[in-house]
């Protein structure tokens, strides 16, 4: 058993493995997902989707759909558009300190709930149909009839931005909808006068999160009170709130929006959806609730994609391997539309430079629109495809000096005595980087270490090649800003039963956070796990919440949690004064209760001063404290923390097959202090498998008129349990000093050097022929190719 | 839509009866007219194994199966592995190796792994990967998982033993 804390107050609940509080209704099949709810008088809704890229919509004809066996309802884009304008900018808002900068241009074309002038990528839906079933909703929703007319599609992003080619939206005249930039020192200049220059183009392909349960909203209206409630499988139920109340121009207290148990999210479920907004509107349209249900289909062409970024890195170097200059201009594929604006591209800005000092730097991201899937947020977001820009150049330098990768990196990497380290830029929130803390090398050498050590590995591989056997070892190296602004909530209140209730605005999907905040308040409060109730995921729980994206809620709930359970403790210790008739600063926590500090029979339970707290006769309060033990917090982090992992890989590759078998993997990391180590290494190796999955398996695949080729998961290929190998994991920590628990984020960390650090490895095992793969996935034909056709230099945008 | 059928079935032990469209899947049927929302369904055609359920004894997908062969078969879902609220060894396991996060591909996990260590009681580690290779993960990357299973076929075995004593 991992139980290994105890109440007594000597061991602590926070480190501790401590078994999850989750387990028990998923494990007995009675966890409940959004498909599982049933209401009186539901009605299915169906989606009609656009099996072209690009067309305008002349007309959409649904007599025959309404009047198909029991359809309820029917609406096209066309005629949505006269009930409902388009949705308000929902955007994540710029900080004004980010604004004034960082070199900006921002295009924000907004997606209609339905299409009604064109449909823009394969899968933007045009119509809904709702019936009493969803085989009803389904059999009617293929009597739809639409007039296109198709337009040519905007396939390749650089394409895109040349005269003469179809505009995906109209209005901008252009396929370029956002630039943006950042740098430090004179790059132009350090690039002339390096005594090395390097040039490369690196592709890092288009993937997604995949969670197994897709996605799915249920809304129901109530008349009386003219209120509605969502329950969206999404991780920002308070953004879903304040998007449907703006839709529907509804107060946001009569909004509410539930997550029920969430199946996988990993960024995909990260913002609002059309469906989030429609499926409420339509509940109240019909006057009964609304069910829709994303089967796989849809959300492979639906849900949005993530990663899809060209990089040009100069990149200018010494003899000795030292970066003097590091210069990338990359462009996004960010599809139809850009449900979240400047986000994922400020991020690989931000990452570049990872764990190295870089004295001359400049990025510019360029995002273009094409007629695909849009591009959002997925595990990692924006640093997977830094990583590959920056550790694939580092291997880079080191083959053209005929030096060691690892080489390359020690020479380059900040120390440990150099934290905390400022990087020159700002961070999304408009902070300047600093890199709190941490010792990048000590990683590099764990990690090397946890794969048997490079001396080991190179004798290894000589042997190896002696056989006819091509081995390979690969690095990647990333940090990690978590923990990002610009808030979260808390509220602590303590029941007259003695239970302490705390709400918070983030949003599990899996993560164990019932388990991990119950931890943290264990201690806090001194009492067991058990007596600590929570809920999350429900805007009726707390006023106002962000939610669960960006490696944030374990850094910024905890740290909402600490502050109101600091300002309900004094409070419940002034009251419990009254009570016993003792001095403030006398007063500790004790298992529950609240003593008099050296009088051991001297306390009164929680639940006792949650009653003499309690508004009405009788109460115990002293004068000037204000009835009720309830706390509610929101903390604002002043700026993000830094996590940082080395991933290593050796690879074993058949030149016949072209396969690559990933013969060891070990993964050094920081989290800072952990709660709960059990599940930061679920956190840490579900993620690597994710990034793992990216670097041999997944990807998306259109063809020249914008078609969708991976439609289903026979094409689209996710790892399972024989795909990945055991893997090791080291573990570093450096406490933060920006939060009171000291604790940082690590949900996105894993998938984030996988792919570069196995192409990494896949070129070290194949160097005898040359070969670069500075593109993912790394796939069995390119192994093949470069083994019969020598050197090979992948890094073309495969479409 | 065509005229309702009746399906007539045992499921976890007990006599169940509902009428469906012929063209009703397996899953939807235990789902949303026998109540048993624990099987879950992931990608509707047969891949990510989410959905699995017993068959006669055996493991098969309900998302690919309709409810009228079904008429007359004894199934066991999720909801009929613990006895009386108490875990199965097998989510025993589970829940002390942290074999689980969200908990959408767990039902399907389980009832796979259950069919396999009934064949194979003593698995070396990768006959448990080949075997759940049959189910999609997304949240563990499987080593839990694996483990889970590892632990729970001691235990299983050891019970048996004591059974058999």
């Amino acid at each position: 058993m991992n139980e290994s804390a105890d109440i007594s107050g000597k061991k602590p609940f926070i480190g501790a493995a401590m078994l999850r509080r989750e387990d028990r209704r998923l494990l007995l099949g009675q966890g409940q997902y959004v498909g599982d709810l049933e209401l009186p008088r539901m009605a299915h809704a169906v989606f009609v989707r656009s099996p072209v890229a690009h067309a305008r919509i002349r007309s959409v004809d649904l007599t025959r759909a309404i009047a198909a066996p029991r359809v309820v309802y029917a609406l096209s884009g066309i005629e949505l558009a006269r009930l409902l304008p388009t949705i308000p900018d929902h955007q994540v808002s710029l900080p004004g300190k980010w604004r004034s900068a960082v070199k900006h241009q921002i295009l924000n074309p907004q997606q209609a709930l339905l299409a009604g002038d064109k449909v823009r990528h394969v899968g933007e839906a045009f119509a809904v149909v709702i019936a009493e079933s969803r085989y009803a909703a389904e059999d009617a929703a293929a009597l739809v009839e639409a007039d296109f007319e198709v337009l040519p599609a905007v396939v390749d992003p650089e394409r895109a931005l040349k005269a003469g080619s179809p505009i995906v939206h109209d209005q901008f005249k252009t396929n370029l909808i956002a630039e943006l930039s950042a740098g430090k020192g004179d790059c132009e200049k350090a690039l002339r006068t390096a005594p090395r220059r390097l040039q490369r183009r690196f592709y890092h392909h288009r993937y997604a999160a995949l969670p197994i349960e897709c996605r799915g909203v249920v809304s129901e209206y109530d008349a009386r009170t003219q209120s509605i409630t969502i329950w969206s499988s999404t991780q920002v139920v308070h953004w879903v709130r304040r998007e449907v109340a703006a839709t529907l121009g509804m107060p946001e207290a009569r909004v509410r929006c539930i997550a029920p148990d969430v199946g996988g999210g990993f960024g995909i479920k990260g913002h609002v959806y059309p469906e989030d907004l429609l499926v409420p509107f339509l509940a109240r349209k019909i006057g009964r609730p609304v069910k829709w249900i994303e089967d796989r289909h849809e959300h492979l062409m639906c849900s949005c994609h993530s990663r899809d970024q060209i990089h040009d890195v100069a990149v200018g170097f010494d003899d000795d391997g030292r970066i003097l200059a590091f210069h990338d201009r990359f462009l996004t594929d960010i599809g139809a539309f850009n449900p979240i604006g400047s986000g994922v591209m400020y991020n690989t800005i931000a990452h570049l430079a990872g764990p190295y000092r870089i004295d001359n730097f400049f990025a510019e991201a360029k995002v273009v629109t094409t007629n695909k899937v849009p591009n959002a947020p997925y595990r990692g977001a924006g640093r997977p495809e830094a990583a590959l820009a920056t550790e694939r150049t580092m291997d880079l330098i080191a083959s053209t000096l005929g030096m060691e990768p690892a080489e390359v990196r020690r020479r380059n990497m900040i120390r440990a005595d150099e934290m905390p380290y400022n990087v020159g830029i700002v961070y999304r929130d408009g902070e300047p980087i600093v890199y709190d803390s941490g010792d990048y090398p000590a990683a590099l050498e764990k990690a090397l270490g946890a794969v048997g050590g490079l001396d080991a590995f190179r004798q290894r591989q000589a042997a190896a090649r002696g056989q006819g056997r091509y081995l390979g070892i690969g690095l990647g190296c990333y940090t990690e800003g978590t923990g990002a602004g610009p808030f979260e909530g808390a509220r602590v209140r303590i029941e007259p039963s003695g239970k302490i209730y705390v709400a918070g605005g983030s949003c599990p999907q899996g993560q164990g956070m019932e388990t991990i905040f119950s931890q943290i308040m264990a201690d806090t409060w001194q009492v067991d796990p058990d007596d600590i109730v929570i809920t999350l995921a429900d805007t009726s729980a707390i006023p106002i919440g962000f939610g669960t994206v960006a490696s944030r809620s374990t850094v910024t709930l905890s740290a909402a949690i600490h502050h109101a359970s600091e300002r309900l403790r004094e409070k419940a210790f002034a009251i419990a004064a009254n009570m016993m008739e003792c001095g403030i600063q006398d007063l500790e926590l004790r298992h529950g209760k609240v003593g008099v500090i050296g009088v051991p029979n001297m306390e009164v339970t929680l639940g006792a001063v949650a009653r003499a707290a309690a508004p009405g006769w009788d109460h115990r309060r002293p004068v000037g404290v204000e009835a009720g033990l309830e706390e509610t917090y929101y903390w604002e982090p002043p700026t993000v923390t830094w996590s940082y992992a080395v991933h290593a890989v050796i690879v074993d590759v058949d030149i016949g097959t072209g396969a690559v078998k990933l013969d060891r993997y070990a993964v050094a990391h920081d989290c800072g202090v952990v709660i709960n180590p059990m599940l930061v290494e679920g956190q840490i190796i579900g993620g690597t498998v994710q990034g793992v999955g990216g670097g041999l398996l997944e990807g998306f695949v259109y063809d020249s008129e914008g078609q969708l080729l991976t439609g289903s998961l026979m094409d689209y290929l996710a790892p399972t349990a024989s795909d990945v190998p055991d893997i090791a994991l080291v573990h570093l920590q450096s406490p933060t000093s920006l939060n009171p628990l000291g604790v940082k984020g690590l949900g996105e960390g894993g998938a984030i050097a996988p792919p570069v650090a196995i192409a990494n490895a896949v070129c070290d095992a194949l160097a005898a022929f040359g070969a670069e793969l500075n593109s993912t996935p790394v796939l069995p034909e390119q192994v093949v190719r470069i083994a019969h056709q020598g050197v090979l230099r992948s890094s073309g945008v495969v479409s | 839509m065509s005229e309702l059928v009746s399906v007539a079935l045992t499921v976890n032990g007990t006599r169940r009866q509902a009428r469906c469209e012929p063209r009703k899947l397996l899953a939807d049927f235990l789902r949303e007219d026998l109540g048993l929302t624990g099987t879950h369904v992931g990608c509707e055609h047969g891949v990510c194994g989410a959905c699995t359920i017993h068959f006669n004894g055996e493991a098969v997908r309900s998302c690919i199966m309709l409810a009228v062969q079904a008429d007359g078969a004894d199934l066991q879902t999720i909801e009929g592995l613990a006895e009386n609220g108490t875990f199965h060894p097998l989510q025993q396991a589970f829940h002390e190796n942290h074999g689980l996060q969200c908990g959408f591909c767990t039902p399907g996990m389980l009832m796979v792994a259950l069919e396999f260590l009934r064949l194979n009681p003593q698995p070396t580690e990768p006959e448990i990967r080949e075997a759940i290779s049959a189910v999609l993960c997304r949240c563990t990357g499987y080593r839990d998982i694996v483990r889970s299973i590892a632990a729970a076929a001691k235990i299983m075995n050891k019970n048996n033993r004591e059974a058999t004593a």
